[in-house]
């Protein structure tokens, strides 16, 4: 009896003891902290994503005050709490066109399968394995990875085996673009207006090959090109490429392409019932 | 004196605690990819290890002596620990942000690095006879605390070295980064096995 009484005294003191002895410590050796810092970190989104480089919100804060980056590299945080901390810092803000991401695969269940694959269900990890499961060497995996690695909920799984972002939760910052083995997200610009469509492959296989493997991929036969009235689309590398500044969402293209590869966006597939 | 050279020789070569005792690996595999990094590790662990040392041994011989309640040492030892690195975490922010930011979350990594807590308990172990402390038992803790942190830099100083000339090697694909500093770390034990052939 007389152990358990002794030991837990003795435990309790020590931690009493430390504690309090820390706490003069913290006291006497404490930092005064910038109050700007404060009121930047309470306008900032603290979602701590890490896209724009720091650890987290604290750094990008700590970053701002050091006047190393612009309050704009934030794609998260609302317009308002942006001007706030520009008013804080005692700047203006410039204004940055407001971007979104967008998938450029649409082959989903279209894409044929190399080989079965029966491991983690991961992009990641499928992508170590001969380059992925899919006979097209570009496309999208479909194990979603893309999917939990949003932090924002902006992406889910649709019903045609290909994730979609929703445009509508989606800040641009970018962790997609950056997590997909494929390279299949790009940020395009976030406005209608300013890009209706886009091109739901990155194949650079010859047309050919592309009917092949999937049949739903740019076969890169210039229709499209041909087509635009404002020569914003052209075929680099068997590929239509669209230039965002020339387009002026006349769809022209979207109407020759044979395979339908030219998406107008906001007409994706719904979301899988099963994801 | 012949004490005093064994415990030196011992705690630097012979009893490595990352070679021989295999303690504290995780910084050893963790923080050995520069050698400034691993200097400024090796020299924090040498601060904690001499004052957790010390705080130790008043506790054991103070309090947990007198009240029977050694078994209790480890407990003990780890609020000591967790709290020196607390300690010592504030003092260099407040002395030298520089220092601060260059060891970076190592610093409060140390809490569970456990060749400090190793090198605690081994004081216990080694200078307490019988429940009482050997003659100059509070001198020989403080010296093989010291000198197992300045084994621990020195085995982290030499590895950190070969692994910055490693990212130059041409080494095979499959054993490129963290296979290789593992072979790397078993060689390295290997020649330390060497040193038990010392008698001292």
């Amino acid at each position: 009896m007389n152990t358990i009484v002794a030991s837990t005294l003795t435990l309790t003191g020590l931690g009493i003891l430390f504690g309090v002895s820390l706490a003069y410590a913290a006291k006497k050796f404490s930092i005064p902290m910038d109050p700007t810092l404060e009121k930047i970190l309470a306008k900032l989104p603290g979602a701590n994503c890490g896209a724009c480089g720091k650890a987290g919100c604290m750094g990008f804060a700590q970053a701002l005050l050091a006047g190393e980056l612009d309050v704009m590299t934030c794609s998260v945080a609302a317009e308002q709490n942006k001007k706030d901390i520009a008013g804080l810092l005692g700047l203006t803000l410039e204004q940055k066109a407001k971007l979104v991401s967008s998938l450029h695969c649409c082959g989903g269940h279209h894409a044929k399968e190399r080989y079965l694959y029966e491991g983690l269900k991961d992009c990641l990890a499928v992508s170590l394995v001969l380059g992925g499961q899919k006979e097209c060497r570009y496309g999208c995996l479909t194990y979603g990875t893309c999917v939990r690695a949003c932090p924002f909920g902006a992406i889910e799984m649709t019903g045609e085996g290909y994730p979609r972002v929703i445009e509508s939760k989606c800040t641009a910052c970018g962790i997609c673009v950056n997590v997909c083995p494929k390279g299949l997200y790009a940020l395009i610009p976030f406005e209608q207006e300013k890009a209706k469509i886009y091109v739901a492959c990155t194949s650079k296989d010859p047309g050919k090959v592309v009917m092949s493997v999937c049949g739903v991929g740019c076969i890169a036969c210039r229709r499209c090109e041909k087509a635009c009235p404002h020569g914003a689309v052209t075929v680099i590398d068997n590929l239509a490429r669209i230039d965002y500044d020339k387009c002026t969402g006349c769809l022209e293209c979207a109407k020759v392409c044979p395979t339908k590869v030219i998406k107008v966006r906001g007409a994706q597939p719904q979301p899988s019932p099963s994801l | 004196m012949d004490k005093i050279f064994a415990i030196i020789l011992g705690n630097l070569l012979i009893n490595n605690f990352i070679l021989f005792k295999f303690l504290g690996l995780c910084p050893f595999l963790g923080v050995s990819k520069q050698t400034r990094s691993a200097a400024s590790m090796g020299i924090a662990v040498i601060f904690v290890m001499v004052s957790s040392g010390v705080i130790t041994w008043l506790v054991y011989q103070h309090l947990l002596l007198p009240l029977h309640i050694e078994f209790m040492r480890t407990v003990a030892f780890i609020l000591v620990i967790a709290t020196s690195v607390q300690f010592i975490e504030m003092v260099i922010l407040k002395t030298s942000p520089a220092l601060y930011k260059a060891l970076g979350i190592y610093l409060p990594l140390i809490t569970t690095n456990c060749a400090v807590l190793g090198v605690t308990v081994l004081n216990i172990d080694d200078f307490f006879s019988g429940n009482k402390a050997v003659p100059g038992s509070f001198g020989f803790s403080v010296l093989q605390a010291f000198f197992a942190g300045v084994g621990f830099l020195f085995v982290l100083l030499l590895m950190s070295g070969i692994r910055e000339r490693l990212e130059l090697a041409d080494i095979p694909e499959s054993l490129d980064g963290t296979p290789i500093a593992f072979v790397i770390a078993g060689l390295m034990s290997l020649a330390f096995m060497g040193f038990l052939g010392m008698k001292v």
